[in-house]
């Protein structure tokens, strides 16, 4: 097997787009966002809860690849409890993560558990399935509620 | 079985592939293969496998030497100037024209125009014959497997008019019901727009039927013939249909080079698509008198090189006998099916019995996109999403699907890599 696919498909991965984590509803919330990746067709509905700046839950609902719907999944898992400039921190350093590589700022210890998405690097085409779930957090948390597109 | 498809290649069905091992003798594949210099290509450090040919074909180093040896030897501006070069060029061009006439058998060269591609021929129709035809409560009557490109000019078209889009369904098999499509044609139809070949189930649609049912009614009919132009005899005569497109880049030819059939009479009473030089018989600043066409269609320094490279790819075409190559294609899709259907958790999209050229397929609960990359990685080339088809996904309940296509220089060993790749999926996703 192919040393970078293996990187791309860690068992977490795997694992986290078969059984996504927080793939649900959530009633009440402050902030629902839709996201499209309209060169694949995948989407994705992000519900956030904030309450004095904290996510005090967030979950997402959708359809997609395996690599957009664990990056959502974990992505959900990091930040709940976290403030809101913390999550767009974070959005930060796993986008630098994603689109430089090793190249990058951003070593992998700084943005926790989604250092298991370091592997999309190798993978240019994958790179927007994985920021899919990122670019809807912050228009949910602009509670925009407009839809937003990776293109 | 109708006129149109016993013109086709859809007379070799499935059964066939039991003619023997190489199912097509009298096609030499490795001969084409040796044409398609990118063929020999490493991905990955692996042998390139391309099953994406519906999304656009290789090019034959044919097409490459003529387009080149234009733009080398002969380019000039044409329909303009009278010097030398000037004249090869448009005899160039003017004999790309009747090429594609005689492709299609068309009546005449004057009802073949130049345009971008099949997606340029469409919006054509829609913004000139549409237009002019297509009012407040008529209907244009379009079909469940149509390609985006063939649903949202019509959908302009109705929104600018106050017309009405109307769908005729298909089964789950992906062929279109014939009855309901029938049912669907009334009084205030002006237009039905088909797929020749659907791009995502390798459907055949009985063209020369539905063109019967519309002409009955008094509608006429715009045929997408992007999937079908590689596969196919295509003829005018025998299908009956008013417009017919298709594109270069889908038969071996170049990138924004296409061509838009329309009847004669249809053409001569249709307004101009775009304004320009070349689609003029004289300007004043009063009142401009248009060109015949096609030149009425063509505004602007045409895509000569273009031109001369489908010309070329035309040629290539004619040079391998049909029936060879539609015995050959066939092989490897009935291949394609049986193989497939052999790989445990897999379904196929698209089980017509008249179908050619794709293998559509979704696997488990592995999304389309990682099976796209990992096969990607073994230098195995498909396509994966909704194919520009995002209303039929929705028809057939699913997001999206990975679609293997074939050409003249795909194999059953391609077939078989296929496979094996999606062993590597399995291993993955287990």
């Amino acid at each position: 097997m192919n040393d970078e696919l293996r990187n791309l498909y860690q068992e977490v991965i795997v694992d986290h787009g078969r059984k996504p984590r927080n793939f649900r509803k959530i009633d009440g919330a402050t902030g629902i966002a839709e996201g499209f990746n309209p060169l694949c067709g995948d989407q994705l509905t992000l519900y956030v809860k904030l309450a004095d700046g904290v996510i005090e839950d967030i979950a997402f609902q959708g359809a997609g690849c395996a690599i957009s719907k664990a990056s959502a999944s974990l992505m959900t898992m990091a930040l709940k409890g976290k403030k809101q400039e913390e999550a767009l921190a974070l959005f930060g350093r796993v986008h630098d993560m994603l689109t430089e590589g090793p190249n990058g700022e951003v070593k992998p210890e700084e943005v926790g558990k989604l250092a298991v998405l370091s592997g999309v690097w190798e993978f240019p085409m994958r790179v927007k399935c994985a920021t899919l779930a990122w670019h809807t957090l912050r228009s949910a948390l602009e509670a925009s509620g407009a839809q937003i597109s990776t293109e | 079985m109708t006129k149109a498809q016993t013109d086709s290649a859809t007379t070799l069905g499935l059964e066939q592939e039991h003619a023997g091992l190489n199912g097509a003798a009298d096609f030499d594949v490795e001969r084409v293969r040796q044409k398609f210099p990118i063929l020999s290509e490493k991905v990955y450090g692996k042998p390139l496998v391309y099953l994406d040919s519906a999304a656009t074909s290789q090019k034959p180093q044919g097409v490459v030497d003529a387009m080149s040896r234009f733009l080398l030897k002969e380019n000039a501006n044409v329909h303009r100037g009278v010097h030398y070069l000037a004249e090869r060029a448009t005899e160039a061009y003017e004999g790309a024209r009747a090429k594609v006439q005689r492709f299609l058998n068309a009546g005449h060269a004057q009802e073949i125009i130049f345009v971008r591609g099949t997606t340029e021929a469409i919006n054509l129709v829609a913004q000139t014959y549409g237009k002019k035809h297509v009012g407040a409560g008529d209907e244009v009557l379009i079909t469940a497997m149509e390609h985006h490109s063939n649903i949202v000019p019509w959908q302009m078209l109705c929104e600018e008019t106050g017309a009405r889009l109307r769908v005729a369904p298909i089964n789950d098999a992906g062929e279109l019901l014939l009855d309901e499509l029938e049912q669907l044609i009334g009084p205030k139809t002006k237009l039905v727009a088909v797929t020749h070949v659907s791009n995502v189930l390798g459907t055949i649609n009985p063209v020369r039927r539905i063109v019967e049912m519309a002409h009955a009614r008094s509608a006429r009919v715009f045929v997408d013939g992007a999937q079908a132009a590689p596969h196919l005899k295509i003829d005018m005569q025998a299908l009956g249909c008013d417009f017919y497109a298709f594109s270069g880049h889908k038969m071996y030819g170049p990138t924004g080079i296409g061509a838009l059939y329309g009847r004669s009479e249809l053409l001569e009473e249709m307004p101009p698509y775009q304004g320009g030089g070349d689609m003029i018989l004289s300007v004043s600043f009063e009142k401009t008198v248009y060109n015949k066409p096609p030149n009425k269609f063509e505004a602007g320094t045409p895509n000569m090189a273009g031109a001369v490279g489908l010309a070329a790819a035309i040629d290539f075409l004619a040079g391998m006998e049909h029936d060879a190559l539609a015995a050959h294609e066939q092989d490897v899709i009935a291949h394609g099916m049986r193989a497939l259907s052999q790989v445990p958790g897999l379904r196929l999209i698209g089980t017509a019995r008249d179908k050619i050229s794709v293998l559509s397929f979704v696997l488990d609960d592995v999304h389309p996109h990682d099976i796209g990359t990992i096969l990607d990685r073994e230098g195995i080339a498909i396509r994966t999403g909704h194919h520009c088809a995002q209303p039929l996904m929705n028809r057939l309940g699913v997001a999206a699907t990975a679609r293997a296509s074939l050409g003249c220089y795909s194999t059953r060993q391609d077939i078989d890599a296929l496979v094996s790749g999606l062993g590597k999926v399995q291993e993955i996703f287990r």
